[in-house]
């Protein structure tokens, strides 16, 4: 499952994973609205902007082809556009969306790739996100691994319970069945967890461990990458 | 449907990104005041159900398969406030884990999915109450929830430029039409299961019906998108509603302005986008407004 | 010597009316390690969960010296550690060590003293390599270390294990029992294994429909309520202890 190799390629250890989410993720946001707003017709922005990209690929340490291979996902949605757009008479405009796209969808990739989700969502907490949003994005991500596979178990269950083909009606409601069950355990599973908190002195606020540290290192990070991407804009 | 980056153009993007903020900020808020810490693994476990749940395919037709989105489900599970801060998490989930829908487009998808979805999600049933017509009432919503963030998204689309045969528009409403049944489908079938196996799981509803109120936030809703929508496909209106506030502004403005007001108004992709970000301005108060009454009701 | 744990008259019923226990007395001493035997249902969990204050029932309920309150549920839940059957949803931070020191937190310690004792917790355990993985991808009696590491982090006088031995090899459950062993805490064991509490308590109690019908050394239960699933296993046991 997609969200399970993206863990394993967040354990690496390069430069780039040592980065503190609170410099990665505005050089992200940076990185993704200087790429929007590069015009059309400036391809040697673009081509800077994506050698930029290779560059951090390179320094990750992540698998080249493997991510270049993920990013890939958006291509179905962009060439349908790009080529809705070029038969409208636009074909700057296509290739632009499709390169621009990919690009965006390759630079999340490397970031998310490279930094564990829980630490990016304490640099996003740190970042001023809702502490109410980030807490709930941890437990989602906590316990998608364990739901999704239980979904699957359920599906394969159920495939092996499968009537004909073209009897919709009984497909549905097993199906609606497997949502519901799913639900049920789901809901129990989050008492199981209230219990386990509960049977630990949960003074009824979550505490933080303060982990972050953000060094001269990160500090040059974002200062270097936010004057780079300035100088590719403006010239 | 989830928008990748670099589809929307800049004032539409940063727009909603600027919109969903205090939208999604006072959703937060909501929901804290409903719900303590101790609640918060029950809204991420609910999360990763609904991510788990689009795996599981419903058979629609030979061939084809649908699956839940779920915001209309987690809104009568868990609660308007809430149902809209896990959908906001699911979509930001979505955007950085799956590369599902853009970074920078997050605003866009947050308000199309998780604010607008998920109240039209809740209108009708306010309409209905606890009566019978409650099954009817869930379909409808679930029904609205994916017609109302279909259409703004498409809206979006078009109004950021993006070129789309009339034909393609059309199948792509339909496309939304038919996922939207199915979700009704799925969602009534699911309430129904859980309220046999233990009905603590989903939330009460109030006695009596707030009908009139919940009517004009329904069909105000359902206007503002369908108008937006059909707005965004109509560039003559938009371009004869750009030229009348560009003689407006010319009138307006004195001499050393005029050269800049008429040049700005002129351009066809600023007019479209006026008019569409006029349009989303009409959506947004109508959802914030009523997310501001669904709120007061809870409190009460 | 004053009980660890006395429990006089405990009554306890669900939301739906149903008797969920009935007129329970219990006992523990400090150092005694005891086995809770009885059928799916009838009421091992539901008592367990008591002692902590989970559930709220009549009767009264009293754990090292304070009685079961409101007042009281932060110091209770500081004596008596739970670990409970499904390790998934114990390990509930995103990575071992912030789970491990979820317990210190909540007592009260700063940050540093609390990843300090988690760390140690988890030296102890032998898991020290694990501390900054995600808790999925541990093994299941890994999982089950950890939740007790988290346990054993906030030092407490008494240990309620629920159902220890379920998803375990027989290689983890016997590295369990020897872990178990050389702890000193009084231990409250939950379990339909009864090997591995004859390997540990010398005590057990026998749960039916919500009472507490008998309370006597291990292998007498387990006889008297034939408690065991291959009476091959009980012959072989019991004809050698006959034999020696």
């Amino acid at each position: 499952m997609h969200h399970v190799l993206l863990d394993r390629w967040s354990q690496g250890e390069s430069p780039l994973h040592h980065r503190d989410p609170r410099a990665k993720i505005p050089v992200l946001a940076l990185f993704l609205v200087a790429l929007a707003i590069t015009p059309v017709r400036d391809y040697l922005a673009i081509g800077v902007e994506a050698a930029l990209l290779l560059t951090g690929i390179l320094v990750s340490g992540l698998p080249f082809f493997g991510i270049l291979l993920r990013a890939m996902a958006v291509l179905p949605f962009s060439v349908t556009f790009g080529l809705m757009s070029w038969i409208a008479g636009e074909p700057e405009r296509a290739i632009a969306l499709v390169a621009k796209s990919y690009l965006s969808t390759l630079a999340v990739l490397l970031i998310v790739g490279t930094t564990p989700l829980p630490r990016l969502l304490a640099g996003m907490e740190a970042l001023g996100a809702p502490r109410l949003l980030v807490l709930v994005a941890q437990f989602l991500y906590r316990y998608l691994f364990v739901i999704s596979e239980q979904a699957q178990h359920m599906r394969l269950a159920a495939s092996c319970r499968q009537g004909p083909v073209d009897h919709h009606r009984p497909r549905f409601r097993a199906a609606a069945g497997a949502l519901a069950v799913l639900f049920a355990r789901s809901y129990l599973r989050a008492e199981g967890i209230h219990r386990a908190m509960m049977a630990r002195a949960f003074t009824g606020r979550f505490l933080a461990l303060d982990s972050l540290r953000f060094d001269f290192r990160d500090g040059l990070f974002l200062a270097g990458l936010t004057v780079f991407l300035g100088l590719v804009l403006t010239l | 449907m989830h928008i990748p980056d670099n589809f929307l153009s800049t004032p539409v993007w940063a727009a909603l990104d600027v919109i969903s903020i205090p939208a999604v900020g006072f959703m937060v808020k909501q929901a804290g005041r409903d719900i303590e810490d101790t609640r918060i693994p029950l809204l991420g476990v609910m999360g990763a159900f609904v991510f788990a749940a689009q795996m599981i395919n419903f058979p629609v037709a030979v061939g084809t398969s649908s699956h839940l989105v779920g915001g209309a489900l987690l809104a009568y599970t868990l609660g308007a406030a809430p149902a809209v801060l896990v959908m906001t998490v699911i979509i930001a989930i979505q955007a950085f884990v799956f590369q599902d829908g853009g970074v920078l487009a997050l605003g866009a998808n947050v308000f199309n999915m998780a604010v607008a979805g998920v109240l039209a999600a809740c209108l009708p049933i306010l309409a209905a109450g606890s009566g019978r017509r409650r099954n009817a009432a869930i379909f409808t919503g679930a029904v609205l929830s994916v017609m109302v963030s279909g259409s703004l998204a498409l809206g979006e689309l078009l109004v950021s430029g993006v070129a789309m045969p009339r034909f393609l528009i059309l199948t792509t409403i339909g496309v939304f039409a038919v996922n939207a049944l199915i979700e009704g489908g799925i969602t009534v079938s699911v309430v129904r299961l859980l309220e046999k196996l233990n009905s603590g799981m989903v939330t009460g509803r109030r006695k009596e019906p707030q009908r009139a109120v919940a009517a004009l936030g329904s069909s105000a809703l359902v206007l503002g998108a369908a108008g937006f929508l059909f707005a965004s496909t109509a560039p003559d209106g938009i371009e004869r509603l750009g030229i009348r506030l560009g003689i407006a502004a010319k009138t307006a403005f004195h001499a050393p302005l005029a050269d800049y007001t008429v040049g700005y108004f002129d351009s066809a992709w600023l007019r479209k986008a006026t008019a569409g970000i006029a349009g989303l301005l009409l959506i947004y108060a109508v959802c914030a407004a009523a997310a501001r009454w669904i709120g007061r009701e809870k409190s009460a | 010597m004053t009980p660890l744990i006395e429990v006089r008259d405990l009554h306890y019923h669900y939301d739906d009316g149903t008797q969920a226990l009935e007129g329970v007395n219990f006992t523990l001493q400090a150092g005694e390690t005891v086995a809770l035997f009885g059928a799916n249902g009838s009421g091992k969990t539901t008592f367990v969960l008591q002692l902590n204050g989970i559930l709220r029932g009549e009767g009264s309920v009293t754990v090292c010296g304070l009685p079961v309150s409101k007042e009281n549920l932060a110091a209770i839940r500081s004596k008596i550690g739970m670990v409970f059957q499904d390790a998934d949803e114990q390990l509930f931070m995103p990575t071992v060590l912030e789970d491990v020191a979820f317990g210190p937190l909540n007592q009260g310690l700063d940050p540093e003293e609390a990843v300090a004792k988690a760390k140690v917790a988890l030296e102890q355990a032998g898991l020290s390599h694990a501390a900054n993985r995600a808790p999925y991808h541990l093994s299941a009696g890994e999982k089950r270390q950890v939740a007790l590491a988290g346990v054993l982090a906030m030092q407490p006088e008494i240990l309620v294990l629920d159902e220890p031995t379920t998803f375990l090899d027989p290689p983890a459950q016997r590295h369990l029992v020897d872990i178990l062993r050389d702890l000193p805490q009084a231990k409250l064991i939950v379990t339909h294994n009864t090997r591995f509490a004859a390997s540990l308590a010398s005590r057990a109690v026998f749960f039916q429909k919500g009472k507490l019908v008998a309370d006597g050394p291990v292998d007498e239960i387990v006889q008297r309520y034939d408690w065991t699933y291959s009476p091959l296993a009980a012959d072989f046991r019991y004809s050698a202890q006959r034999r020696f």
